[in-house]
């Protein structure tokens, strides 16, 4: 359970922005997380308010997008959206094929209060 | 200029505070900022300090990954008694509790530090640029990192290695790859070890472990390993000096023991 680490991380950049913004509060904090990232999306979400408590981030809105695996295969060069362990063409059953989404584990952006 | 009069809005940023842009600021005193930053931008930073330490000393380092008892400090240890003649070799010890792992690696002659991470479960950036404050970079030619055993958390964090070993013994199922696809995406090599236990298993099947792994749109080098019957051993002593000798040249190895 790397979550909590994780949003330890994720606390420590939001108060950064907020020092940096002269901000009172944070309301939202919107993340992108994509399944290949090894992040759990509910273990992050539990793990926010205990990371959170004390901090400037506490009682601000947590927002996850969870984005989908997406490939382009390196021979027929189409598209398919397919599950994190079978990273196949779905057109030619190729397996070289290339990670358009789905590793992503970002800050997407904050609101905050000033 | 200051955050208060507006002095600081300049033509070329200007665009960043009107509507809808990352910096707008709404009438009821709410201000959005776009980041777009990764999560681990902190450990990825450190991380990228770490290998340039590692690449200013021309050391190779490869952090090794897999379930707890799939053999990573026997193939250590294995790997230490036949390279130790040619390269200067050191070892970071990742594991919740214990010295014992340093222990056995010291045992064989070559410096290990060992991190205890109490209740965490992988090594991040940090606790690696920690322990490598207690070797000396310049005398050593390749440095593994044990990562803690675990298929899941470790392979989030980059440590600033050069390569990943993800090892996958016969005691364990053919499909971790698909199980774990993270962890098994990272690999750029992967060992199946403890083969010389296949002909008493009847439920591991190496084509099997190589076809998940080629799921994943991974076709980064597989080798059977056994580090008590030497099995593969000299396949993944070559990959080693062959990634040794693509980062520096092979004059450059320091030191040789005599």
């Amino acid at each position: 359970m790397h979550e909590l680490s994780i949003c330890h991380s994720l606390i420590k950049q939001v108060e950064a922005i907020a020092l940096e913004q002269s901000s009172k509060s944070v309301q939202l904090i919107q993340l992108q997380i994509g399944p290949l990232s090894g992040i759990d999306a509910s273990l992050l979400k539990h793990s926010f308010p205990i990371a959170s408590t004390g901090t400037i981030a506490e009682g601000a809105e947590l927002l996850i997008e969870q984005l989908p695996v997406n490939i382009r295969c390196l021979n027929c060069g189409r598209e398919s959206s397919v599950e994190i362990n079978r990273l196949v063409c779905h057109h030619c059953q190729h397996t070289d094929t290339q990670l358009l989404s789905g590793d992503e584990m970002l800050l997407h952006s904050v609101k905050l209060e000033t | 200029m200051c955050n208060t009069c507006g002095c600081n809005i300049t033509p070329g940023n200007q665009h960043l505070i009107k509507p809808g842009g990352k910096l707008s600021r709404t009438d009821n005193g709410q201000q959005s900022i776009t980041v777009l930053k990764s999560l681990l931008s902190e450990n990825d930073h450190q991380a990228e300090h770490n290998r340039e330490h590692f690449n200013k000393h021309q050391v190779l380092a490869i952090n090794l990954m897999s379930s707890p008892g799939a053999g990573k400090t026997a193939l250590l240890e294995a790997t230490i008694d036949s390279l130790k003649e040619k390269f200067n070799i050191a070892v970071i010890e990742g594991d919740l509790e214990t010295e014992n792992d340093a222990l056995r690696i010291r045992s064989k002659g070559v410096p290990a530090v060992q991190i205890t991470t109490g209740s965490a479960c992988h090594l991040d950036a940090h606790m690696v640029h920690d322990a490598l404050h207690q070797l000396d970079l310049s005398t050593l030619d390749i440095i593994f990192i044990e990562n803690v055993g675990n298929l899941v958390c470790p392979a989030s964090f980059d440590l600033g290695q050069h390569h990943n070993v993800v090892l996958l013994s016969t005691t364990e199922g053919d499909d971790k790859p698909a199980k774990y696809p993270v962890m098994f995406r990272a690999a750029d090599i992967m060992l199946l070890s403890k083969v010389d236990l296949l002909p008493v298993l009847d439920d591991f099947d190496t084509d099997k472990a190589r076809q998940h792994l080629s799921n994943l749109a991974n076709h980064s080098p597989v080798i059977e390993i056994s580090a008590k019957n030497q099995t593969g051993m000299s396949d993944w002593f070559d990959w080693i000096e062959n990634n040794y000798n693509r980062m520096s040249k092979p004059d450059l190895i320091k030191h040789h023991h005599v």
